[in-house]
């Protein structure tokens, strides 16, 4: 028996070869590494090993520039110009949601819970505060992910394809589900991701099946063969191939495959959120565009209608839902999934400039995402003056909470408006909540290094996520409601920010790519979009405090919103998102160039 | 020096003056008055130094267009800021730097005691810079930008003293009746883009030339060049707001709303001679607006009894006399441009004069109260004088070369035309000096001869009428001596239209349909008529403090001929019924549409994430639904 060493091409593997490395490495430091300086370690070696992964894109940039790509790994991975695009994409993305995450605030707490496994309101968990413990873990799996969503996209056979699936997902639903804060929402939104998110990989996995029997092979290139030249087998193929994409488009977040968004958007960790909205999605559509244009191009006429329902419905859906929510978060979820929609009408126009317009819209949208939910992070609510008696009030809520943990899972549903479930729904959110404002009157009376500070108004406790808190904050904090509405109107794609650039990219390669209904559906969209974006805006800045949207009588109890101050990482990200924000809408010219200069996929 | 680096400081040193006002605020309160004056005088010497370059060059080089920077490039679509330096461009550069700085220092003294003074300074550097680009433009485009400026800078200095309510009324009124021009210029500009694809001088006369559009598209683009002007320069039917203009300070009636703003018109139509040579309708139409407003403006001239809407409708009257030369094309142009030079000064000169009186006799306007000023304000009653004896056209005052020439062109018969009109344009050119001569001779003799008429029950002290200080008393002087000698000094030779020659062309000269020497006679015959009956009434015989109920026309004429009434009944109320009903149709149907949309779309919202239940069953549910669905999607074609 002969066994054929492959010839690994180990330089065009170093970006995923960084970032991977370092994850291990990070598992290894919360072994070895003293706590004392386990966070300096690990934020160190996380932002140095996504600043190695950008350098490593740039230094192969020039070569595959030159030669177009080259396979590696004997096919599994395809390193050409959209590859590293996308890899240089992700790097930055995460680089700057890695900033976010990694800020403490003023309150000295970061996002995540002290101890992920303590159940909530537990004893465990209080101790776990305490004792000052902070969960490190989250950067390695922050780099775990990354990794596989470097790989994602760049694969070339669809069992790398589910494995890089596994390798991003899992540590996102672990992530979704370390909150500090309202940790039941954060639980239960791990809860549902993880079922879903499995439920969609079975998708994919038996997609890959139908395939592979289709075609006997699991490579890109091999199946696109088929399609041409196998007979007789067309239900296999697009039963196969609709499942696969089914997979893909769960994990961008598309009609009808969207439900999970809102919730786990809402209730995972907000810097985390901005990470996995912004970078979870640069690589599901990239592993997405890849399989469309080089899998199934022949089958265009019989997956044309389905791509353009699922485009049309996401815009649809994401625009009608995002004008009735009254949560920051659930907004931006929707505004999200709406997104997911424009840049689907570049895919679908399967024409060479959609891979470019797809390209940029997904930075313009990334940078805008982790900039928006960086300051959603930083907005905080003040709770009522009870330090002391904190505890009790938390205790005393937790054993509904816990007794109805059974019937949580509607609790987000309850923000989101159910009518048959209201009775359970609204009990069982306002308990998460009320537990989530208790842990947090706990943690102002922590006997932690660096007390968070307490006002006379109270503590700082959570983020501020209804609508109605945002009121006025232009008044208050003019910088940070001016940055959020650069974002916003980036979202809403106004003139001179990266979002015009891009709608008007994705809509002009649809109009090339004969799709110009769904161009015209995704300006309509836009328009109707642009109202929320924009309610928001003359919330912050034209409506004093309290005053903005209320939903049932239940404002009366809720506290306004102040603004703590970064510790500067935070910032920092903002900063960079919101210049890159502005230098895409006002000189998009060198990035499309170059973009453009090397979006050939490899077949 | 050249042109190419001088030309841009003309426009960039009165803005940068201006900006420099407005944005250091009350901190330049102290200097901005000198400030201002100094700009204007530093653009009125690099225009004189503009002349001697010019004049150092041979007749058919003396236009130069200085290219500014690429203003708009798109395609097809390409246009350039530039200037154009040509004699007709610096005569209106001199003029307006020249009587602008004048004033300018007039002001200083004038405006002493108002607090805001800086701000009135900036607003008068504002109003150079873009009279300068309307004039030194070498496109349409361009021209627009400054004929705008100038329109703002008139709003904001009629509105100076807007706390009164009238007078930030008649500001509105003015910028109005200016935006029912601008529109006029617009289409203008619009038909010239689509026939010639280009708004530059030069394209479009070449384009003319080049017979690219016909007599009907010229004649439209004349006629909407014709109600810009008509906007611009009180012509009618758009002359009702030159009136109550009179509310801003005096200096500004005298720059702009005398001597140079309101005479845009003229340049524009003078500017655009190869338009109106192509469309001989358009041009006489231009000739008879003008011949009714002269008529028109002197009438109302005969009735006003406040000093400065008398000496407003006279310039109406005279600007009438520049279109109606203007209409005559070339012939006229020369005498058009040369008129508006010299009343430029006598006008301004009579408008510092009506303003040292008011600052003598405690900003009294109604001539009625005036009367015997000439013993207590020697230099006015003589600086006045003069510009009287010019703007009567007494030989050999300023006026009389520039207006008697006008008359002779009238006379003439232009080409390809009847008789007919040389005889009309002619007569009423004839008689328009005659009441000229009588109601500024009025305005004259009420101010400063007969008998003092100085009531007091009205402004609660005896006025103490006293001579205007040597800041104010010196610019009336400088431009007595032009309202003196300019008219003489220019023509002498033939000079000035040699000089305009490069730009309104060679003209063969035209024999008037009389001998020269018969128009001039009777002419003067007119004038001295109207002058005895001026005497007659107003000098010798007393004149009655309140006005008389008089005739029907003084009556109509008080009132400016009904044209408020008229406006307000054709335009005024029609406009605001119209506004209404737009105004309901938006709410009901147009808001009413969108509200609808809107709340159409939260409806569904609404409905769509009542599926949003927070079960993940029910989640993992749609997407199998969903995928069921995309399922038929794609086999039911197979099937």
């Amino acid at each position: 028996m002969t066994f054929t060493v492959p010839d690994i091409a180990w330089a065009q593997l170093t970006p995923v070869l960084i970032v991977l490395g370092a994850a291990v490495v990070g598992v290894l430091v919360e072994a070895l590494v003293p706590r004392r300086v386990r966070r300096v370690v690990q934020l160190t070696l996380t932002l140095v090993a996504l600043g190695g992964a950008v350098v490593a894109v740039a230094a192969l940039w020039n070569s595959v520039a030159d030669t177009g790509g080259t396979e590696v790994l004997g096919g599994s991975l395809l390193v050409d110009g959209p590859t590293l695009v996308l890899w240089a994409i992700t790097a930055v993305l995460a680089l700057l949601a890695v900033l976010v995450i990694a800020d403490r605030t003023a309150t000295g707490e970061d996002a995540f819970a002290p101890q992920g496994a303590a159940v909530p309101g537990s004893g465990y968990e209080e101790a776990a505060r305490a004792a000052g413990l902070e969960q490190t873990e989250v950067y390695p799996l922050v780099l775990f992910a990354t990794g596989g969503m470097l790989i994602f996209p760049a694969t070339g056979d669809l069992l790398t394809l589910f494995v890089a699936l596994e390798v991003l997902s899992l540590p996102l639903y672990l992530l979704t589900g370390l909150s500090r804060r309202r940790r039941l929402l954060s639980q239960e939104a791990s809860m549902k991701y993880f079922l879903l998110g499995s439920f969609a990989s079975a998708l994919l996995l038996f997609g890959i099946a139908l395939l592979y029997g289709f075609s006997g092979s699991l490579r890109y290139a091999e199946i696109a063969d088929a399609v041409r030249t196998v007979s007789g087998m067309d239900g296999l193929l697009l039963a196969g191939s609709l499942l696969v994409l089914a997979g893909l488009l769960f994990k961008v977040g598309a009609v009808p495959f969207h439900s999970w968004t809102p919730d786990v958007y809402q209730g995972a960790p907000t810097p985390i959120t901005g990470f996995m909205a912004a970078c979870t999605k640069v690589a599901a559509f990239g592993a997405l565009v890849r399989v469309f244009y080089t899998v199934v191009p022949d089958l265009r006429w019989d997956l044309e209608p389905v791509m353009w329902t699922v485009a049309i419905a996401t815009m649809a859906v994401g625009t009608v839902v995002a004008l009735v929510q009254t949560d920051i978060k659930r907004v931006l979820a929707y505004s999200s999934i709406a997104h997911a929609g424009f840049v689907l009408t570049g895919v679908v126009a399967l024409v060479q400039s959609g891979i470019t317009a797809v390209l940029f819209y997904l930075l313009a949208y990334g940078a805008a995402t982790v900039g928006a939910f960086g300051i959603v992070s930083l907005v905080r609510e003040r709770g009522a003056v009870r330090a002391g008696a904190g505890a009790g009030v938390g205790a005393a809520a937790r054993v509904p909470a816990l007794a109805t943990a059974g019937s949580a899972s509607a609790g987000t549903g309850a923000s989101d408006g159910t009518a048959a479930s209201a009775a359970a729904g609204a009990s069982a959110g306002s308990t998460a909540d009320v537990v989530g404002t208790g842990s947090g009157a706990d943690g102002a009376a922590d006997p932690d290094g660096e007390e968070p500070p307490v006002e006379a108004e109270g503590p700082i406790l959570g983020e501020a996520t209804h609508l109605s808190q945002w009121a006025g904050l232009g008044r208050t904090n003019p910088v940070l409601a001016t940055t959020f509405a650069l974002f916003l109107l980036s979202f809403a794609g106004i003139p001179l920010t990266a979002g015009f650039t891009g709608k008007f990219a994705v809509f002009s390669a649809a109009v090339e790519g004969d799709a110009w209904p769904l161009a015209v559906v995704g300006v309509l969209a836009s328009a109707a979009a642009a109202f929320f974006y924009v309610r928001i805006i003359v919330l912050m800045f034209f409506t004093s405090p309290h005053g903005g949207p209320r939903d049932d009588a239940d404002d009366e109890a809720r506290p306004g919103a102040v603004v703590v101050a970064s510790q500067g990482f935070a910032v920092v990200a903002i900063g960079a998102c919101a210049v890159l924000t502005v230098l895409l809408g006002v000189l998009p010219g060198p990035v499309l160039d170059a973009i453009a200069g090397v979006a050939q996929l490899l077949p | 020096m050249d042109v190419n680096s001088l030309a841009p400081l003309l426009v960039a040193v009165p803005l940068a003056s201006a900006a420099v006002l407005l944005l250091l605020g009350r901190r330049s309160d102290r200097w901005g008055h000198w400030l201002g004056l100094l700009a204007s005088t530093a653009a009125f010497v690099v225009g004189a130094l503009l002349l001697v370059e010019l004049l150092g060059r041979p007749a058919d080089d003396r236009s130069i267009r200085v290219h500014l920077f690429d203003w708009i490039s798109a395609g097809r679509f390409d246009l350039s800021a530039g200037l154009l330096v040509d004699p007709l461009s610096l005569t209106f550069v001199l003029l307006v730097t020249f009587v602008g700085s004048l004033i300018h220092l007039y002001s200083v003294a004038y405006m002493a005691h108002d607090a805001a003074r800086r701000r009135f300074f900036a607003y008068l550097n504002l109003f150079i810079a873009a009279m300068l680009i309307l004039v030194l433009a070498d496109s349409y485009l361009l021209l627009f930008v400054g004929w705008e400026g100038v329109g703002l800078a008139s709003y904001l200095l009629i509105g100076f003293w807007n706390h009164h309510t009238p007078y930030a009324v008649a500001a509105k009124k003015a910028f109005v009746a200016n935006r029912i021009g601008d529109i006029g210029l617009l289409v203008a500009l619009m038909l010239m883009f689509a026939t010639f694809g280009s708004l530059d001088f030069a394209s479009v006369s070449a384009g003319i030339d080049g017979g690219l559009a016909s007599t009907a598209t010229l004649t439209a683009m004349g006629l909407m060049l014709l109600l810009a002007a008509c906007g611009k320069s009180a012509q009618f039917p758009l002359q009702s707001w030159l009136g109550d203009a009179m509310a801003g300070p005096t200096p500004v009636s005298a720059l702009i709303h005398a001597a140079t703003m309101v005479t845009a018109g003229v340049y524009l139509i003078v500017r655009s001679a190869p338009v109106f040579e192509g469309a001989p309708t358009a041009q006489l139409v231009v000739t008879i607006v003008g011949a009714i407003t002269l008529v028109f403006g002197a009438i109302v001239g005969c009735a006003k009894d406040d000093i400065k809407k008398a000496l407003a409708a006279s310039t109406m009257s005279q600007i009438g006399y520049m279109v109606l030369a203007a209409g005559l094309g070339p012939v006229g142009y020369a005498f058009a441009i040369f008129h508006l030079v010299t009343h430029g000064f006598f006008k301004a000169g009579m408008f510092l004069g009506a303003g040292s009186v008011m600052h003598g006799m405690d900003d009294q306007t109604d001539m009625r109260r005036f009367g015997a000023l000439r013993k207590y304000m020697v230099v006015t009653w003589v600086t006045f004088g003069l510009g009287w004896l010019a703007i009567l056209g007494v030989p050999p005052f300023s006026g009389f070369w520039s207006k008697d020439k006008i008359i002779e062109s009238a006379f003439v018969v232009p080409e390809g035309a009847g008789e007919w009109r040389a005889w009309l344009f002619g007569a009423v050119a004839l008689i328009g000096a005659g009441i000229t001569a009588f109601y500024m001779s009025r305005l004259f003799f009420m101010t400063f001869h007969g008998k003092k008429r100085w009531t007091t029950d009205a402004e609660g002290h005896e006025p103490h009428p006293h001579e205007s200080p040597a800041l104010m008393t010196i610019p009336m002087i400088v431009l007595a001596i032009g309202s003196v000698g300019l008219g003489f000094v220019l023509q002498l030779g033939g000079g000035f239209t040699t000089w305009l020659e490069p730009v309104t062309g060679h003209v063969e000269h035209h024999e008037p349909v009389l001998p020269v020497l018969v128009i001039q006679v009777v002419t003067l015959l007119a004038v001295a008529v109207g002058l005895v009956l001026a005497w007659r009434q107003y000098a010798s015989l007393p004149v009655p403090e309140t006005a008389p109920e008089g005739s029907a026309l003084t009556r109509a004429a008080r009132v400016d001929l009904y044209q408020d009434a008229v406006n307000d009944a054709v335009l005024v109320e029609p406009g605001q019924h119209l506004t209404r009903s737009l105004v309901y149709g938006d709410r009901t149907a147009v808001d009413g549409t969108f509200t609808g949309l809107g709340r159409l779309t939260v409806g569904i919202g609404e409905l769509v994430r009542r599926m949003q239940t927070g079960y993940a069953r029910q989640y993992a549910a749609t997407m199998l639904l969903g995928l069921v669905v995309l399922a038929v999607v794609v086999l039911a074609p197979r099937i």
